[in-house]
């Protein structure tokens, strides 16, 4: 017999009695969803910024960034200096210093963000990259998490993840240190 | 590992007392993180129940959910293998390893191939596996298991870990500034994620309904290592199903809340295809799940989504450490699953317990853990050798919890013989519950008494 059947074979045995798939849960909006998203994302080390346009972005890029780093933005309006797009070997990104990237949508109780692998184009970019900037338009926001796995189809992209804020860890006697593997910062900035 | 039993091993922990406070103070701080997360919740106790429903209703469908997320993962162009037991799964790692002809191994959080004690199993093929969450890499330096499920590497102080990273990657001798440390496992580790050619993870739920995974980290290291290498791994144990993607809104609420206090974890990865060019396995392990299935009293333990709530509150695990239960998953959870593959070995760890109720108070997924603690005493007392005294004292309690007057005559006699016992004999080596504690103020009459005199009054 082989594995599967043994453990199916198991299963059918040993399963216990029917219970019902419970129905799926979703609570009322909440008001004031800027503000909470704003305390989800600081919440897990991240920083929102209210910006009026995208030059307000490419201004804080300017001000932050040296035009040697290499800077690889996947966002129309904003310069970068990597093509990620002719980019087959994603070792080639080691050195990307900072990536420009946009959310499909945010979720107000976490500050998370959903990332579909199509806005990344290489899986591994929002975690190379020493600091990470995603756009997120402020009606995409959402009250939870509920509501982001309603609009999302998960299995759509071959990958997609929840972005919540910076690399980090407190894996030495529990102190919060930023930036483990992956970006050392991460800044939303919140359009219109 | 010192001595068999749960005690025994604790005896150690608690050698240093400072440590041990450190220890205490450090997880119950933790846990009121929790308690501040979960509050701010209004419907967390409804979170609990439709989680701990649905995984009721995985457990009570596991043959036709698990075909369903094969084939589905089939149909994604992932390999999916099946795993009766830990040497089965090695040895489809191996396999998978020698036929892409794998050099370098990186490898994210996963209880399940600790269980399966798969490093050292591949170590002992000759391949080198790098741990790459900060904590494991710690431990892996050390040659140690993790000591905790979340936090695995919460028994070491900041001194420990710097004194291992000098020895192994060399940071400056004496230095334990954790920004400095965590600095330099980034660097070392860099390097080991662009050499990788295969990364391992383990696997936080796997979604029936698309068969696709999710894997949560902070640290970004599972996903690091996936992207880099061509072949990815995920090692699975078959309860760690939900039925639908849309459940996860459900427990990813739940978990980072439960475990740490934090809203999510900073990446919630979610795996369905290969990237262009590349291998995605699936290995899925049975390991002892399928017979705990058939326990009646003991299947709950398998909706467990490992956050580790359990042990942060436990009174016993704050106090004696991970490595006192000598299992792989340690605590108030670990205490109900290991019984089940080994009762002997195990045979202290429902013991190690004072039956408080708080893993089940916090338990995100509602399993009755302090019930089945109390059940697995009485198996194991009707099944095994426990030690003699436990035996005897459990049959006098029981005749004497029996008869109201010899309750009565028992408790006075109790409490004149405390009063007049020297304490050389109190705190002599047969009262273990004497040890590191003083026994409170032996009243001189009970509480019957007392009521009797001054209910009138």
């Amino acid at each position: 017999m082989s594995s599967k059947a043994a453990i199916l074979a198991a299963i059918q045995k040993n399963k216990p009695s029917e219970t019902p798939l419970p129905a799926l849960l979703n609570f009322p909006d909440q008001p004031d969803l800027v503000e909470k998203y704003q305390k989800g994302l600081s919440g897990n080390g991240g920083k929102l910024i209210e910006a009026g346009s995208l030059e307000q972005v490419q201004q804080h890029i300017s001000e932050n960034f040296a035009e040697d780093q290499l800077i690889a933005s996947l966002v129309d309006g904003i310069k970068g200096n990597v093509d990620v797009q002719q980019i087959s070997d994603p070792h080639d990104l080691e050195h990307v210093e900072l990536a420009i990237l946009k959310g499909e949508l945010g979720v107000a109780e976490n500050g998370a963000i959903w990332m579909p692998e199509e806005n990344v184009v290489h899986r591994v970019l929002p975690f190379i990259a020493q600091h990470l900037i995603i756009i997120l338009k402020e009606n995409t926001l959402l009250t939870n998490m509920h509501q982001a796995y309603d609009q999302v189809n998960v299995s759509a992209p071959g990958y997609g993840v929840f972005i919540a804020g910076p690399s980090k860890t407190a894996d030495i006697e529990q102190s919060l240190v930023i930036g483990a593997h992956g970006p050392r910062s991460l800044t939303v900035f919140l359009l219109k | 590992m010192k001595g068999h039993t749960h005690a025994q091993a604790a005896e150690e922990f608690i050698k240093d007392d400072a440590r041990t406070h450190w220890h205490d103070e450090t997880l119950w701080h933790v846990r009121q993180k929790r308690d501040l997360s979960a509050q701010g919740i209004p419907e967390w106790e409804t979170l609990r129940d439709t989680a701990s429903a649905a995984k009721n209703y995985v457990l009570s469908h596991l043959g036709e959910l698990l075909e369903q997320f094969e084939s589905n993962a089939l149909a994604n162009g992932v390999e999916v293998l099946w795993a009766k037991d830990a040497k089965e799964h090695n040895d489809h790692v191996y396999r998978i390893l020698q036929e892409n002809k794998v050099a370098n191994i990186v490898k994210s959080k996963s209880i399940l191939t600790e269980e399966c004690g798969l490093n050292h199993y591949l170590e002992d093929k000759g391949y080198e596996v790098v741990d790459t969450d900060l904590g494991e890499r710690i431990i892996q330096f050390a040659k140690q298991a993790p000591s905790h499920i979340v936090l695995p590497a919460i028994h070491l102080k900041k001194q420990d870990i710097g004194e291992i990273f000098h020895k192994h990657i060399g940071t400056q001798e004496g230095a334990s500034d954790p920004k400095y440390l965590t600095e330099a496992a980034r660097q070392h580790l860099r390097k080991k994620f662009i050499e990788a050619n295969a990364a391992i993870t383990g696997v936080n739920f796997g979604i029936a309904e698309t068969g696709g995974f999710v894997v949560c980290t902070n640290e970004g290291n599972a996903d690091m290592g996936t992207h880099l290498a061509d072949i990815h791994i995920a090692c699975m144990g078959i309860e760690k199903l939900i039925p639908r993607a849309a459940d996860l809104g459900v427990f990813l609420r739940l978990l980072a809340r439960s475990a740490t206090g934090q809203s999510i974890t900073n990446y919630s990865s979610h795996f369905h295809r290969p990237a262009q060019g590349k291998k995605m396995y699936i290995i899925l392990v049975d390991n002892g799940r399928t017979e705990q299935l058939g326990r009646e009293d003991f299947k709950n333990s398998l909706k467990c989504i490992r956050c580790g709530a359990c042990m942060n509150t436990c009174p016993i695990y704050r106090r004696s450490g991970g490595y006192s239960y000598n299992s792989t998953v340690p605590g108030p959870i670990g205490s109900i699953l290991s019984p089940g593959k080994d009762l002997k070995k195990y045979s202290t760890l429902p013991f190690a317990s004072t039956l408080c109720g708080s893993c089940s108070d916090v338990c995100p997924v509602k399993i009755n853990i302090h019930e089945q603690l109390y059940k697995w005493r009485q198996v194991i007392t009707e099944n095994t050798d426990v030690d003699a005294s436990k035996k005897l004292a459990m049959k006098v309690a029981g005749v004497t919890f029996g008869k109201p007057v010899l309750y009565d005559l028992a408790g006075k006699m109790a409490r004149t013989a405390l009063r007049i016992t020297p304490d050389s004999l109190v705190y002599s080596s047969i009262n273990v519950w004497g040890k590191h504690r003083d026994l409170p103020q032996v009243p001189k009459e009970s509480f019957k008494e007392w009521y009797k005199k001054n209910r009138k009054s």
